[in-house]
């Protein structure tokens, strides 16, 4: 049963994807200043939504572990992050390739750039740890109290990194702020592809967690195994 | 018959205790003093100290010279307790966790102070700086920012024990975190060189992030020193 | 902390329908027992049976996932791990002064144990220099120095040499005259059934 509803979510999120695709490169039209480039920010915006919402949830799941203590808070929170850093990477690479095309450079410390960028370093750092401590109940505990701390410092991150870079406003950023309001078909467009990026992203946390129950299944029974020896 | 002394004095007594250690092994009291001149000596070859514009740049320097030296210093803070399983008989104690935790945290800051305001006089020799514009607000913003590197490296200090990595796993962990109050310092420590007038949002920066992460920390603290 | 301090002829010390996990691996099964106030207590079984898990339940190092556990509050409790808990850079008597202010024991307790183990002449000398024997010698001061209600010894025999070995088999009968209860594991039987008034047996997590 549980087989069947994944499929059918990955065909529905493989269906959309394609469509999405088809619009954003056949039906909508280059945009006036920027030509064809302006095509990332369907993947770019969403991608960065997609990677906030799996932040804030991996934040919610792990809190959510250390008030119950259930094994399955902690296997949503691993999941949960591992499926949002690759979101974080499009997010990233998409917008490194924008500014190649249209500042000309692949990086610039920009704020939101700088932040992205050590909200990811965190996040895999989170990732580091779990795959460091060997004993389930450590991991569990630690991890959790490392994700709270990582929300909370993204937050911070976020903030100064904002008032660090408007001491210093970097050459490039009037290009954004000049840019004017978002046409319509194009802002419908971002919607449709932020949430088929979200149908995308629950399809893998599902696969994830799934692991990673079984991961622990397995891990008990070889204790399980050695108590006997 | 016997009474558990209090949240501040078992904290207190932890302290006290790891400074004592420290002052007689002197483990990474040394190695943090020796690094902080080391690396002020090497930054002198990547940056002329002798350049025009470098009030701008040699207050960021100094504290990542400082950041390194904190790194050194709360990774021994935990595993200072494991040798003869000193973390166990520390847990069975009637010593809270918030205690246990804040005691350590104290005694590195008071550590990284000490390494801070030794290397201080040789930071303005090598580098031409005078921190004498204004003392109190640079003192503050010492203490401040020393605080935010304890309390956090602390705990992450704590969540590491067990690890073998955790020399190499502590400092991937902690840097990252630390961005926005070592920003804060810069910013502050740069204005406190070059005279400029600093804006009020940093110390509030400062400020907000040692209070929140102090709170986190000491809440938190029975969740990670308890099975 | 958690469980309520018992009074009177209640036990001080049991566990009611106790599991532990590692994982999803129960390392304990639904443990029952009562142990009465003055009992010593020794607790049997193989390796990886469960018996370090159950005697950090009993100090509360950990807490049970299920069902729950009766002990004395910390401050009456010692409890002496595989480790030996001392600071090698400490001095003996610093070392015991440091445990002692944390459980609350008076400040003559520490050179009063140090002179019982015969260590006073070495009292000032860091833990570093001592041999093995002797660094046994003071770490046993860290659970006994505060007179606890409850003594937690895991494996305490192991790797004592044979004076320390009689050395503590006095203690644990000074501290049994005295009123405390003692739980300890030991694979030496000999030396720990010349005290125990009772047994425990574990088997794969389950008391048999």
């Amino acid at each position: 049963m549980r087989e069947k509803l994944l499929y059918g979510l990955g065909l529905a999120a493989m269906l959309y994807l394609v469509r999405n695709l088809y619009v954003i490169f056949l039906v909508l039209p280059d945009e006036l200043a920027q030509g064809a480039i302006y095509r990332v920010f369907y993947f770019h915006l969403p991608g960065y939504f997609t990677a906030a919402i799996c932040y804030l949830l991996a934040g919610i799941f792990s809190a959510m572990y250390l008030i119950t203590r259930k094994w399955k808070w902690d296997s949503l929170a691993a999941a949960i992050t591992e499926v949002g850093l690759p979101f974080a990477a499009m997010n990233l690479i998409t917008g490194m390739i924008w500014g190649r095309i249209i500042w000309g450079i692949w990086w610039t410390w920009d704020p939101r750039l700088t932040s992205a960028l050590i909200s990811a370093l965190i996040y895999a750092g989170y990732l580091m740890l779990r795959q460091a401590i060997p004993d389930p109940t450590e991991r569990a505990k630690n991890s959790a109290v490392m994700a709270i701390f990582a929300f909370t410092s993204v937050i911070f991150t976020y903030k100064s990194n904002e008032w660090f870079r408007t001491q210093h406003p970097g050459p490039v950023l009037s290009i954004r702020t000049g840019g004017g309001t978002i046409d319509p078909q194009m802002e419908w467009m971002l919607a449709h592809n932020l949430l088929a990026l979200l149908l995308l992203a629950g399809l893998l946390l599902a696969i994830r967690w799934r692991q990673e129950e079984r991961q622990r299944e397995i891990e008990s029974l070889r204790r399980e195994a050695l108590s006997f020896s | 018959m016997s009474a558990a002394p209090s949240l501040l004095s078992a904290a207190w007594q932890i302290a006290r205790k790891d400074l004592r250690q420290e002052l007689r092994g002197k483990e990474s009291l040394n190695a943090a003093l020796s690094l902080t001149v080391v690396l002020l000596i090497l930054f002198s070859f990547a940056f002329d100290p002798a350049a025009e514009d470098s009030k701008q740049w040699s207050g960021g320097l100094l504290w990542l010279v400082y950041s390194f030296a904190g790194a050194l210093i709360v990774n021994r803070s935990f595993a200072r307790e494991l040798m003869n399983d000193c973390l166990e008989a520390l847990r069975a104690s009637p010593v809270p966790s918030s205690a246990l935790f804040l005691g350590k945290a104290v005694a590195c800051f008071l550590i990284l102070m000490g390494v801070e305001l030794t290397a201080l006089p040789a930071f303005c020799v090598f580098y031409g700086v005078s921190l004498l514009g204004a003392p109190a607000t640079f003192i503050a913003t010492l203490a401040l920012t020393t605080w935010a590197v304890t309390v956090l490296g602390t705990m992450f200090s704590a969540l590491t024990v067990n690890l073998h990595m955790r020399e190499l796993m502590l400092p991937v962990l902690v840097y990252p975190m630390l961005i926005p109050p070592l920003v804060a310092a810069i910013e502050i420590t740069r204005g406190v060189i070059t005279g400029e007038p600093v804006p009020e949002i940093w110390f509030r920066l400062l400020i907000g992030f040692d209070i929140i992460f102090t709170a986190l920390a000491v809440a938190l603290a029975e969740v990670v020193l308890t099975d | 902390m958690g469980s309520p301090l018992m009074q009177g002829n209640a036990a001080m010390l049991g566990a009611q329908g106790v599991w532990r996990y590692f994982g999803d691996f129960p390392a304990l099964r639904d443990i029952t027992f009562e142990i009465e106030p003055g009992a010593c207590v020794a607790l049997l079984g193989h390796n990886g049976a469960g018996k370090t898990t159950l005697l950090k339940l009993l100090a509360r190092l950990a807490a049970p996932q299920k069902g729950s556990i009766t002990a004395p509050p910390l401050t009456e409790t010692g409890y002496l791990g595989h480790g030996l808990g001392l600071y090698e850079d400490l001095s003996a008597l610093e070392n015991l002064r440091f445990w002692g202010e944390l459980h609350g024991a008076p400040a003559e307790a520490s050179s009063q144990w140090l002179k019982r183990v015969e260590l006073d002449h070495v009292a000032t000398a860091p833990v570093r220099q001592f041999s093995r024997g002797m660094r046994q010698r003071v770490a046993l001061g860290r659970a006994f120095q505060h007179f606890p209600k409850l003594l937690v010894l895991d494996e305490p025999f192991t790797g004592l040499d044979e004076r320390s070995v009689k050395l503590l088999q006095e203690v644990l009968r000074e501290a049994l005259e005295r009123g405390s209860t003692i739980v300890l594991s030991s694979h030496q039987i000999p030396e720990v059934m010349a005290l125990a008034t009772r047994t425990l047996k574990l088997d794969r997590g389950r008391l048999v």
